[in-house]
């Protein structure tokens, strides 16, 4: 107990921040798979599949991030599947960010004009072929800028894998002020570190959209 | 592996669980509307042609949309502690909650005033409406108007955020579940009753949302048509 904020805390702190990133990237990686999928699915032109995959968005999206976590570390080990903190925070990052990934990115494929899809039908490509070849290299540029923005969702929110003990940024936070009691520096210090992860993305993914924005006008004059 | 599901002993618990949702949704009503005001307040600011405050309400913005809920939380809550004031948790969830959706409000609604447009404002001019009258008609109801499906969105993940505030023993549904997993040894089914629950408020708040919606604008009441 007692003591001031000295290097090792911030060496600890610094070591949090660092698995933040690493969560960060393990939820990004796996959520942006499972949300392909997800993307997939809901527009697939089998009803039951597309009906699986709306229930499932719906159900993800209508259940907090915090439940989902506490599901897989304290819901799973009593029915004898015991989980890690890495893997369960892991694992309910990814049901999340798939869920919300997916429907951002069927949005992005929807909003590929109709006509390409009537041209590639038209060229007599096969289903795969029209989406490999022609929506997805044009949903991809569309999707950019409002994938980056989630990206600060996802980096916000490994902030929760600390409530089933996994030692990311917030929780080094706890930990340092469970020894110290100075609350107010420790969490203004850890808001500092989420801030400078978070904004040059935020201002990154306005950039993107901006720039976006100006490319279609362009394109649209181009055309007319 | 043998699967032994039992559901009694939590649904006993019924009480407790309704108990724990009405104060989420207590939470989340709370700061739906103060969240607004700040989001109108703040928008107005941001648009404003003072420097002062264009620069406060962009640092709030920022600030909150850049840093994790639970980080806010941990700072109001302690914060007013160092203070020596001496607050309930479901004050200062409250506050909490309403400092954070207020920023991403803000956004929203600047968002619609942006959306306004300019042959709008000089119509109005035309029709030589006072600089209020064009404030309120022309701008500021037109503009909620267009981004109340944005602004809805925006409370139902503030309804489901506010299961974070279980972190500083607001008695809210999560802290509930928290309590009676542990008293009983059925996470499992605790957790799944309560991601239940909270999918049924999330359709409880959009169906309320629909029905104000109807009837705030009564355009779309009438013509049945979005903004």
């Amino acid at each position: 107990m007692g003591g001031s904020l000295n290097a090792n805390h911030l060496s600890f702190l610094a070591h949090g921040a660092l698995w933040t990133v690493g969560l960060s990237l393990i939820a990004l990686i796996g959520g942006g798979l499972a949300g392909f999928v997800v993307a997939l699915a809901r527009i697939s032109p089998v009803r039951a599949v597309r009906i699986l995959a709306a229930g499932y968005v719906q159900l993800v999206q209508g259940t907090p991030l915090l439940v989902i976590m506490f599901l897989t570390f304290f819901g799973l080990p009593p029915l004898g599947i015991t989980v890690s903190p890495l893997a369960a925070a892991s694992v309910s990052l990814t049901i999340y960010v798939a869920a919300y990934l997916g429907e951002i990115w069927r949005g992005c494929i929807e909003s590929v004009p109709r006509q390409q899809w009537e041209a590639a039908e038209g060229l007599a490509l096969s289903r795969t072929q029209r989406m490999a070849k022609v929506i997805l290299p044009q949903a991809i540029r569309i999707a950019t800028p409002p994938t980056v923005g989630f990206m600060v969702q996802i980096i916000k929110n490994t902030s929760l894998a600390s409530v089933v003990g996994f030692v990311e940024l917030a929780r080094a936070g706890q930990i340092i002020n469970n020894a110290l009691f100075e609350p107010f520096l420790i969490y203004v210090i850890v808001a500092v570190v989420y801030f400078a992860l978070c904004y040059p993305i935020s201002r990154l993914s306005r950039v993107l959209e901006a720039q976006r924005g100006r490319g279609r006008a362009r394109l649209s004059v181009e055309t007319a | 592996m043998r699967i032994n599901l039992d559901f009694g002993a939590i649904l006993e618990r019924w009480p407790a669980f309704l108990s724990g949702a009405i104060l989420t949704l207590e939470l989340a009503v709370i700061a739906t509307v103060f969240g607004t005001v700040i989001g109108v307040l703040g928008a107005i600011a941001r648009r404003s042609d003072n420097p002062v405050a264009t620069r406060v309400a962009a640092l709030y913005v920022e600030t909150i949309r850049n840093t994790p809920l639970l980080v806010q939380i941990f700072l109001v809550y302690f914060g007013l502690a160092s203070l020596g004031v001496k607050f309930p948790a479901f004050t200062v969830a409250a506050a909490a909650l309403t400092i954070n959706v207020g920023a991403y409000t803000t956004e929203i609604i600047r968002a619609g005033f942006d959306a306004v447009p300019k042959g709008q404002l000089e119509a109005a001019e035309g029709l030589a409406l006072s600089r209020w009258q064009i404030y309120w008609h022309v701008v500021m109801l037109p503009a909620i108007e267009k981004v109340y499906p944005a602004l809805t969105s925006q409370f139902v993940l503030l309804m489901l955020a506010s299961s974070v505030t279980s972190q500083i023993s607001a008695e809210e549904l999560t802290a509930v579940a928290n309590y009676i997993q542990s008293d009983t040894y059925r996470a499992f089914e605790t957790y799944i009753l309560v991601a239940i629950a909270y999918v049924v408020l999330s359709l409880v708040m959009r169906a309320g949302f629909w029905a104000l919606g109807l009837a705030l604008f009564p355009r779309r009441r009438r013509l049945g048509t979005p903004l």
